[in-house]
């Protein structure tokens, strides 16, 4: 089991600690899930997440490489841009979700824990000679900084100030002298950013970052993956391994925005068969009534025929809702409609309501 | 001892209130659950013997049974706990109990931890 830099930190503060893609990582703070939840939607949260994987592509072709192994747009990228992507399979399902960072002299690919080592094993096998793949991970760290107070925490310790940088752009800043590179991105649905920086400097930024709150009358709490969790679906966001996987296409979980038709790239001829056949599932939003729905329970009409599974469920502490994510039968229900999820053998009621739970502070 | 709690060591307890028993979940239990959001109690007047599961509390993380410490009829579910589950994290000795019950075997009492005896068995987990 590999352990944080921030390991020590979390167990001295009391949290509950379990594995997580082979990392020992805090599951929650004593101060609990739904208030740690509630806290990044009021004021800032702190989230260690340097278990996420930090890919380096540079040399002649790596932009036009990057662009054949992604789906977005790339080739248009600017310095400081930053886009969310998938990686597809050749049979166009989804071999991860990522974030593509176009910086001086590079990309950043910036991938999820669970799948970096098959990743960057896809990315090496289709890799022509004049690019380089590096696995930053080892020495780079990752925290994310969320919450409507954020930007406001950051400006006021940063050499150069974060508000700056307009939402999916990033740029060097040194955060109470720790060098920087700040992405205006997230996975929380509220403002804030996302800090790459030196390994070493991670527990001094950490603490840094809550002392410094505190002094400026700003709470700034350490959250961990439970409310990261509840605080993603709540707002839409997918979580590899739920809403997208191996098993699913993009056209089926509702991410066509995320596909750059107009360009080629790995998955694309297998999408195009995919839109010509049509979506036989499709990815839903319940709220249920009667128990919290969860991962594999299954989704009934109200004759109790099938329609499919819940890929992702819980209680939504801002939404104050149990809501599901689910996988049914395109052909099966519209907002409104009522249908059942399954809850220890008795038909629970849900509804089929809007995505997302709780609409992102950005996009209001 | 009218007011002495004593435990399961599934991480129940039950305590004497006039003619019935309360029954909650403990301290260390709820510390453990985690943040209480659901909780699914039984009908009144239903009978359950002793380690039967009486209703599920569900945590943001997982749904656990609960079991009967004592073999009995439900009396009474607690009511506030449907509006505010987390008063089962905040006082699951007192205001988060989750029934009462009229016991059926009320020499069942005998057989169940004192609250040493339960911190102990605790303590080894």
């Amino acid at each position: 089991m590999k352990e944080t830099r921030l390991h020590e930190w979390h167990v001295r503060a009391g949290a509950k600690m379990a594995p997580f893609a082979g990392y020992d990582m805090p599951i929650s703070y004593p101060m609990g899930s739904v208030e740690e939840h509630l806290c990044t939607r009021r004021s800032v949260g702190l989230f260690d997440i340097d278990h996420m994987g930090q890919i380096e592509v540079k040399g002649a072709g790596a932009a036009d490489f990057v662009s054949k192994m992604v789906t977005v747009r790339v080739l248009d990228m600017k310095d400081g841009d930053a886009r969310y992507s998938l990686f597809l399979t050749e049979q166009g399902t989804v071999l991860d979700d990522l974030f593509v960072y176009k910086i001086p002299g590079s990309f950043w690919l910036v991938v999820n824990a669970s799948n970096r080592e098959k990743d960057l094993n896809w990315l090496n096998e289709h890799k022509p000679s004049n690019v380089e793949i590096t696995d930053k991970s080892p020495e780079t760290y990752m925290i994310a900084v969320q919450g409507p107070k954020a930007i406001e925490l950051l400006d006021s310790l940063s050499d150069k100030p974060v508000s700056a940088l307009a939402r999916f752009t990033s740029g060097n800043a040194n955060i109470l002298g720790v060098p920087c590179l700040v992405g205006r991105t997230g996975y929380t649905g509220e403002d804030g950013v996302e800090l790459f920086f030196p390994d070493k400097d991670a527990e001094r930024l950490w603490t840094g970052l809550i002392n410094e709150g505190e002094k400026l009358g700003i709470e700034v709490k350490a959250i961990g993956l439970g409310a990261r969790d509840s605080l993603r679906f709540e707002a839409g966001m997918p979580l590899y391994g739920h809403e997208l996987s191996e098993e699913l296409s993009p056209l089926e979980v509702g991410f066509k925005w995320a596909m750059d038709m107009d360009k080629d790239f790995v998955g694309k001829a297998a999408v195009l068969r995919f839109a010509d056949i049509g979506a036989k599932r499709k990815l839903v939003g319940l709220s249920v009534q009667g128990g919290v729905p969860r991962e594999g329970y299954e989704v009934q009409d109200a004759s109790g025929r099938k329609l499919g599974v819940v890929v992702a469920g819980m209680f939504c502490p801002t939404a104050k809702l149990f809501a599901a994510n689910a996988i049914i039968d395109s052909a099966a229900g519209k907002t409104g409609d009522s249908l059942k999820v399954i809850i220890r053998g008795r038909p629970a009621s849900a509804t089929i309501i809007k995505r997302p739970f709780y609409v992102p502070a950005y996009k209001r | 001892m009218g007011t002495e709690t004593r435990y399961r060591s599934s991480h129940e307890w039950a305590r004497k209130d006039g003619a019935a028993f309360v029954v909650g979940i403990s301290e260390h239990a709820q510390e453990s659950l985690g943040d209480i959001v659901f909780v699914e109690l039984p009908e009144t007047g239903k009978e359950l013997k002793q380690g039967e599961a009486f209703g599920v509390v569900e945590s943001v993380k997982a749904a656990s049974d609960v079991y009967m410490p004592l073999s009995g009829k439900v009396l009474e579910v607690n009511g506030d706990i449907e509006a505010d589950p987390a008063l089962v994290n905040r006082e699951p000795l007192a205001g988060g109990w989750l029934i009462k019950i009229e016991a059926s075997k009320p020499a069942e009492w005998d057989g169940l931890l004192s609250k040493e005896a339960y911190d102990t068995e605790v303590s080894k987990e």
